[in-house]
């Protein structure tokens, strides 16, 4: 409970401290919340979306795997691996704009 | 001491590298005392011998009594090496004996699974793990008691951890049974003993720690076994050296094949206990409720995988938040290394089972031709596999082969003709996938009961010597318990393995991501949420799998996790919005929470 007090208090010391930052963090969540918003609608097509229609995708060859196939069994990996990759650059990049990455 | 730190993380990839180097010299040994006349049996248990005695050597190195070091591996694990343990803990014996047999038997409907279980991360990395990593905290329930304030939330959290986990576990000390049985050669519930005794040797002196450190050794081996046989196999029949690149047109091949066969025309008209006959096409997808269960059933392992406990602490032991990041992106690429392959193995046996020009074909010769081969002699006196001339026209047809689903990765070696050092490596890996599974998600229940109900509810003022051998008597507990419900051979290995996602899924995904994402989520909201989502769940399993109830819309028993994080959600936001909002310093943790710079909400030690 000490502890909890000890927190509040530094929390309500900081915001006094930096009423003018908070727009800037409004900012940073802003843009987080943008671009959380597009990597999951890409997450979303690639995990869901597009395996209604295997069967239809099934038609077309790619490399020599029927396409449905082959999403399902590398494509849409990968594709995963690559979203994380470009979140993680982006999200750092945002941090460094608004001043909150950690420091090193 | 901090020095002498710091150039442990230092030497870490050179002694990865040495341990790396000296597995290999191992498996060059072993090839060349096989050929100098050294048995099978010997070489299969001087492999699973030898890797265990490693990991319970690294286990025995990193014993501690530091809270922080238990608990979170003292906060400085790498992200690469993180990622490596994350793909261990991750990577169960379900993966690595059985996807490759399951895509082999299902075809693009089992492909749902490999989908879920990598996508799941694309959620962790976007929803969970940086934010639960700026926390703090050192349990998931850890997270759920602070955020919404008080003991119930937490307890709900700890619950719902158990069940999951505990489901999931008992199929781990199973598998890790299984593999020990067969390569050492003794009975099935001696076995189950002797792999629980090498999961605690792992994880009970150094917790966090030591389940760090042998992860990374089991990622190197597990990943090292899978890989060889494949990439053998595949230079052996001219499919060029990456296989996995390549196979799109061996997929062609396979359903000409299929059609050839007959495959999904002729049913089988006798049953083998345990042992299936081919029935699927391989590359079929279907239209419709096809299409329909297979995206509901890689939601809810996406879901789940968000929401599993084991997988999220390893997060909380990164650095920083940062490393917490690029540590998901390691995970999935370790993990997407052995789910790339699965479907390229499970191609391959397809291929040397149904092509008759090939020697290794069986499909369409006749049945003493079959009989007389080697492999099918040793599998089917371990009732792995059974072939009956049902027609009686002395020929094989494909209606007529039974066999189990593991024998894609445990025979396939023999199949292609590769020395025996190919099956004792193939053990080592299996175990090794076993192990690290269940050493993670005991270490997440007994930190769970040890840290949240036993510390943090029941008796705050214990001492941190007192708390960890509360945490260490809990892990012997319930690895007991597992093992002891695991020798009943209760649930086939699969069945049990959804479950655990469904049960994470309806308890904690919403209350986890809303807890980030919605400031306006009070203790109300999260604790009617957890509850009613988590029995709802519950009682649908129930109804579906044994209340003889028809499923609704195709959600059948391993799709139950649906109802449970759909309920789940709908009372969370209905008791949030009609109770009042959280007080304001647990907004400002939110707030805190947001941004990677910063001293971690929660006190480093707590």
């Amino acid at each position: 409970m000490f502890l909890w007090k000890v927190f509040v208090a530094a929390l309500v010391q900081q915001r006094d401290q930096m009423g003018a930052k908070m727009a800037d963090l409004e900012q940073h969540w802003a843009e987080t919340r943008g671009l959380t918003t597009w990597i999951l609608i890409l997450w979303f097509i690639f995990s869901i979306g597009i395996f209604f229609f295997a069967n239809s995708l099934n038609s077309f060859t790619f490399f020599g795997w029927p396409f449905g196939f082959y999403m399902a069994a590398q494509g849409s990996l990968m594709i995963f691996v690559i979203l994380i990759v470009v979140l993680n650059f982006k999200q750092e990049k945002i941090d460094e704009k608004f001043g909150v990455a950690e420091d090193e | 001491m901090e020095q002498e730190k710091k150039t442990f993380i230092e030497m870490l990839p050179k002694i990865y590298g040495m341990y790396t180097g000296g597995f290999i010299a191992f498996i060059i040994l072993m090839a060349i005392l096989e050929q100098m006349g050294l048995g099978a049996d010997t070489i299969g248990i001087l492999f699973v011998v030898f890797t265990v005695l490693v990991y319970a050597g690294i286990g025995w190195l990193s014993r501690t009594m530091q809270v922080e070091a238990y608990y979170v591996a003292g906060r400085q694990v790498p992200a690469l090496f993180n990622g490596m343990a994350t793909a261990a803990d991750w990577m169960s014996g379900a993966s690595f004996v059985a996807m490759a047999g399951g895509i082999y038997f299902g075809g693009h409907g089992y492909l749902a699974f490999v989908v879920g279980w990598t996508g799941g991360y694309v959620l962790v990395a976007s929803l969970m793990a940086p934010y639960l990593r700026k926390f703090g905290c050192y349990t998931v329930p850890d997270f759920i008691g602070t955020r919404y304030g008080g003991n119930l939330a937490r307890l709900l959290g700890v619950i719902v951890l158990v069940v999951a986990s505990f489901t999931y576990v008992t199929a781990q000390i199973n598998a890790t049974g299984t593999i020990a049985s067969r390569a050492l050669q003794i009975p099935f519930e001696v076995g189950v003993w002797f792999g629980l005794f090498g999961i605690l040797l792992c994880s009970m002196l150094g917790g966090m720690r030591a389940v760090t450190w042998t992860q990374v050794a089991q990622y190197i081996v597990l990943i090292i076994a899978y890989l060889i046989p494949v990439f053998w196999m595949s230079n052996k029949q001219g499919f060029g050296l990456i296989p996995q690149f390549v196979y799109g047109d061996a997929v062609q091949r396979v359903t000409e094949l299929e059609q050839l066969h007959q495959v999904g025309v002729l049913k089988p008209t006798e049953s083998f206990a345990g042992l299936k006959a081919l029935t699927v096409p391989f590359v079929a997808a279907g239209g419709g409720l096809a299409a329909w269960k297979f995206v509901t059933l890689a939601f809810c392992m996406m879901a789940g995988t968000a929401s599993l406990p084991h997988i999220l602490m390893r997060y909380f032991t990164t650095p920083s938040v940062k490393s917490a990041r690029r540590s998901v992106a390691w995970s999935l690429f370790f993990i997407f290394l052995l789910y790339f392959t699965a479907p390229a193995l499970a191609t391959f046996t397809k291929l040397q089972i149904l092509d008759p020009n090939l020697a290794t074909g069986i499909i369409g010769k006749s049945i003493a031709e079959v009989n007389a081969m080697e492999w099918i002699q040793k599998w089917s006196a371990v009732k792995f596999l059974a072939i009956s001339d049902s027609n009686g026209d002395g020929i094989l047809q494909i209606n007529e082969f039974f066999m189990r689903g593991d024998i894609v990765v445990l025979a396939t070696p023999e199949i292609a003709g590769l020395p025996y050092v190919i099956s004792g490596l193939v053990a080592a890996g299996g175990m090794a996938a076993a192990m690290s599974t269940a050493d993670g998600l005991l270490l997440a229940i007994a930190n769970a009961l040890s840290h949240d109900l036993y510390y943090k509810i029941i008796d705050p003022t214990a001492e941190t010597a007192k708390r960890l051998i509360v945490a260490r008597i809990l892990l012997v507990v319930l690895g007991a318990a597992g093992a002891f419900v695991a020798s009943f051979q209760l649930t086939s290995i699969l069945g049990a393995v959804a479950w655990a996602f469904d049960f994470a899924m309806s308890g904690l995904f919403f209350p986890l991501v809303l807890g980030v994402w919605w400031k306006r989520a009070n203790r109300q909201g999260a604790v009617a949420g957890m509850l009613l989502g988590f029995l709802s769940g519950t009682w649908y399993l129930y109804m579906v799998r044994w209340g003889g109830m028809e499923p609704w819309l195709g959600i059948d028993h391993l799709r139950f996790g649906i109802i449970g994080c759909f309920v789940n959600l709908v009372v969370m936001i209905v008791v949030s919005l009609a109770t009042e909002e959280p007080d304001e310093a647990t907004q400002k943790m939110v707030d805190e929470v947001r941004i990677p710079k910063g001293e971690t909400v929660l006190a480093a030690s707590h």
